[in-house]
């Protein structure tokens, strides 16, 4: 377990703690792999550079999963982190622990909504184009999101208020003045996104609804299918923008490199090979073959086609309701044999994160679900995550 | 049997914008210090990303319309990945499923006549490094300078069909790519590197034979060599059985004129494609289309024909200047001051371009004051210089752009003496000194005049109307 602490001595209701995906300049970036152990960039993230300017310290950064797209952090190259047998993740600990008001932390797979969830923590996925990513490590550039996690919705909204915003520095930013949507009064159930959850998170579901109604917010249950599709279709385009993304560690200008080799190919095959864990390889070779020339269009393509289909199908979905309640993982806690029976959970447990991330729909988790928005809906989610959050108190 | 060569050419064209293309250091790597221009994300390093560069766009666009191409409004950027020591992010970003350009046309003319190239795409990549490889230790160094300065690819249908054609196919594009002012085209400098594609086949058939491809040709002599060497051992193999030919990319080594297979690890491999999904779609909407087309400059021929209707250029003439835009704008330059189209292509044709053969400069890396130029003709033609004076002040032109003629001549005693006195007295000297001269002018050798004028104007160091000197000269003679 590794929890970077080098200035957590430092009490401040400014604190703040990035994940290892975000670079720094004055501490290293690991990303949670062995083949960045140790890595100083040369420039830091954005987001950062916003924070600072705002007054918030950077106090520390909390270890991520190898280039963040597991369960919770589990595949760092520190190792997990277990407590009382249970998977636990870096940021949330830090948060538990009040050590920092809020993390910022690059929301590639899930990780940062399931954490949240799991922990009675609020965080909130922007949309997609709000918050920049320059300075985050590329793992999958097409979904991942600069979000925040906290006790509270309101610094949630506070700290995502001061790092959305147009950066020249990154192709995909959107332009600026975002327009964010207020107000939420009908409420979709997705009744067809709750399949493999626990009782608990039954119940959770339930309770929000309930607060949610009590509100005066009109809560409906609905059927699609369709979205169901999404953390197949997320799977491919994830594993092939990863295996690209992590091509450029050879061992070559930095990073780790192994003792011995003989010729060039060996030395890019042997540093990969050493440094990289378990379930990034198996992810790279996925992904590898996703992007061959005679699985493009069968596998590939069809991926981006159903991303559109999806798009689509939140689209027609927020012609009526303001927000889509969903659960945000199956069960509100992971035990530690959980991964020796599910060796995919990252590939399956994304079934109830994968639709924001393939869609770059805003999601905010909170009690122990997740409420997905249209474009633009950030603040407004968080809205309703006060809410509950008032109920809860 | 006969046989016909069936040749398609990829050509690298590195566009002359002033930054790389996602990021913004210097895209002129020539001549400077190693990975002198770089920055974290021309290196690949995580974090960084990839924001266009509009002029990059605008290049490509404009390129494609001087080959004549159907623009494509939405344009896409895709990664290639391939593993390679001077490609550092193992990918290169580049346009594989809607390239800026596509459908073009080039028109070429060689000894055999004219015909057209069709362009199949043109499409916009960065470039990668480039390895030096130190023999004395035996190890290779890497450059990342040239690591994502913008190029454009321009492929070609199989149409050319001989070393000849592909010539006259690579000038015509670097011709028309100077014109547009969008890149060097510079097979010396790298900013033009060439893959040649060959096959041949007996003529007439309509199947194409085993093709092969030649890499990375730098150089026009070296392409048409290979294509030689290619085409002889394509019709070896295919009449004698001399080897079984195969589709493969083969290395051309000039130095021993021969082409080698290279080893298939290096030629195997799936580049899987995919759209960037860091780099939007690039829109091109009708205001950018049309300020692009706006700004294209007036084509080589368009040029040509209008020297020869507008300002009664013979058609050697317009030809030899329309070879580069650089001789064009000092023909036009210099033109508008001395108001002598003739005169004006007579310098630049008998004087500039032989200054340029003799110093091996390229015509299109002319540099000189074409209005000064226009000046100087201005006072050879009023006679205020004399024409081999004006030479030597147009030879310093070259060295000192700001050399302003009247003044130069001035200071250097170049300027036309009106003083008949003083000629009338070298004249007379110069008869006095060589009367079988005289004796043999009158005798009816016309060169014998010629040598005494020489020597009268040497003695006059240049500076005296060729025709004011002949009068009084043979007014001389005649009085004897």
């Amino acid at each position: 377990m590794k929890i970077y602490s080098s200035k957590l001595d430092k009490k401040s209701d400014k604190a703040i703690v990035v994940d290892d995906m975000l670079l720094t300049v004055d501490m290293p970036t690991s990303a949670g792999s062995k083949m960045l152990d140790g890595y100083m960039s040369l420039f830091e993230a954005e987001a950062i550079t916003r924070l600072k300017a705002n007054g918030y310290d950077i106090v520390g950064k909390a270890d991520v999963g190898e280039f963040s797209f597991d369960l919770l952090g589990e595949t760092s190259c520190n190792g997990a982190i277990v407590k009382d047998g249970k998977l636990c993740n870096a940021s949330a600990e830090i948060l538990k622990a009040d050590e920092a008001v809020a993390t910022v932390n690059l929301e590639v797979n899930g990780t940062v909504i399931r954490a949240a969830a799991q922990n009675d923590l609020c965080a909130v996925k922007p949309t997609y184009g709000t918050v920049s990513r320059y300075g985050t490590v590329p793992v999958a550039c097409s979904g991942e999101c600069v979000s925040v996690m906290s006790r509270n919705a309101s610094v949630c909204r506070e700290v995502l208020g001061v790092i959305a915003g147009h950066d020249d520095k990154d192709g995909t930013s959107l332009p600026e003045p975002y327009e964010y949507t207020s107000g939420v009064r009908r409420v979709a159930f997705l009744k067809s996104m709750t399949q493999g959850i626990d009782g608990e998170i039954s119940e959770k579901l339930s309770s929000f609804k309930a607060t949610l109604e009590k509100n005066g917010v009109e809560v409906c249950e609905l059927d699609d299918e369709v979205i169901c599709l999404s953390n197949i279709a997320w799977n491919i385009l994830m594993s092939s923008e990863l295996c690209n993304n992590v091509s450029r560690y050879d061992g070559v200008k930095y990073g780790h490199r192994a003792e011995s080799f003989s010729g060039i190919d060996e030395l890019y095959t042997n540093s990969r090979t050493e440094a990289f864990g378990e379930l990034l390889k198996k992810t790279i070779l996925f992904g590898s073959d996703n992007l061959s020339t005679e699985n493009y269009m069968k596998v590939y393509d069809k991926a981006l086609r159903i991303r559109r289909v999806i798009s689509e199908a939140f689209a027609k979905i927020f012609g009526e309701f303001d927000a889509a309640l969903m659960p945000a993982c199956s069960t509100l806690s992971y035990g530690e044999d959980y991964l020796q029976s599910n060796k995919d959970a990252a590939f399956t447990e994304n079934f109830y994160t994968a639709p924001a991330s393939i869609t770059g729909l805003p999601a905010v988790a909170v009690g122990g679900i997740q409420l997905i928005g249209k474009a633009f809906s950030d603040m407004m989610l968080l809205e309703a995550a006060e809410l509950c959050e008032k109920e809860g108190k | 049997m006969k046989y016909e060569t069936v040749i398609g050419l990829e050509v690298h064209v590195e566009l002359a914008t002033e930054s790389k293309i996602f990021c913004s250091c210097s895209a002129h790597s020539y001549g400077s210090e190693p990975n002198e221009h770089v920055c974290p994300a021309c290196c690949g390093m995580p974090g960084m990303l990839p924001v266009v560069n509009k002029r990059v766009v605008d290049f490509g666009m404009k390129a494609g319309m001087m080959l004549n191409c159907h623009i494509n409004r939405v344009t896409t950027f895709d990664k290639k990945s391939y593993y390679y020591p001077d490609l550092p992010a193992a990918y290169q970003t580049t346009q594989w499923f809607a390239p800026v350009a596509v459908n073009g046309l080039v028109e070429i003319e060689t000894s055999k006549g004219k015909k057209n190239v069709r362009i199949k795409q043109i499409h916009m990549e960065e470039d990668a490094g480039k390895l030096v490889h130190d023999i004395r230790e035996d190890t290779t160094h890497v450059d990342f300078n040239r690591t994502s300065v913008p190029l454009i690819e321009i492929v070609s249908q199989p149409d050319l069909s001989s070393a000849e054609e592909v010539e006259v196919y690579l000038d015509r594009l670097k011709n028309l790519l100077r014109f547009a002012k969008v890149a060097e085209c510079e097979m010396a400098h790298g900013t033009m590197r060439c893959d040649v594609n060959l096959s041949v086949r007996p003529e007439g058939s309509d199947k194409y034979g085993v093709r092969t491809e030649m890499k990375n040709m730098n150089s026009i002599e070296a392409i048409k060599r290979a294509i030689e060497y290619e085409t002889a051992r394509h019709i070896d193999a295919i009449e004698n059985g001399t080897e079984v030919l195969v589709q493969e990319t083969r290395r051309w080594d000039d130095i021993k004129g021969k082409s080698y297979a290279m080893r298939t690890k290096e030629t195997a491999g799936d580049y899987r494609y995919f759209p960037d999904p860091n780099v939007m779609p690039v829109v091109i909407d009708d205001e950018w289309f049309d300020s692009i087309q706006d700004s294209l400059p007036e084509f080589p021929e368009v040029k040509r024909d209008r020297y020869i209707n507008e300002y009664g250029l013979s058609e050697y003439d317009a030809d030899q200047i329309t070879k580069s835009i650089a001789l064009c704008e000092c023909f036009e330059e210099a033109y508008s001051v001395c108001k002598s189209a003739k005169d004006a292509a007579n310098w630049i044709i008998s004087e500039i371009m032989s200054i340029l053969n003799k110093r091996m400069i390229t015509y299109d890396m002319l540099k000189i004051n074409a209005h000064a130029l226009g000046e100087l003709i201005l006072l050879v033609s009023d006679g205020k210089v004399g024409r081999a004076n004006a030479k030597k002040v147009l030879s310093d032109m070259f060295d000192d752009l700001t050399i302003d003629p009247l003044k130069y001549c001035e200071a250097n005693g170049y300027i036309v003496s009106n003083d008949t006195g003083l000629v009338e007295k070298v004249v007379a000297e110069a008869i006095a000194n060589d009367p079988k001269a005289v004796a043999d002018y009158k005798g009816g050798k016309e060169k014998a005049l010629m040598s005494i004028y020489g020597k009268c104007m040497k003695e006059l160091k240049g500076n005296c109307d060729p025709q004011m000197l002949r009068t009084i000269l043979i007014d001389a003679i005649n009085k004897i």
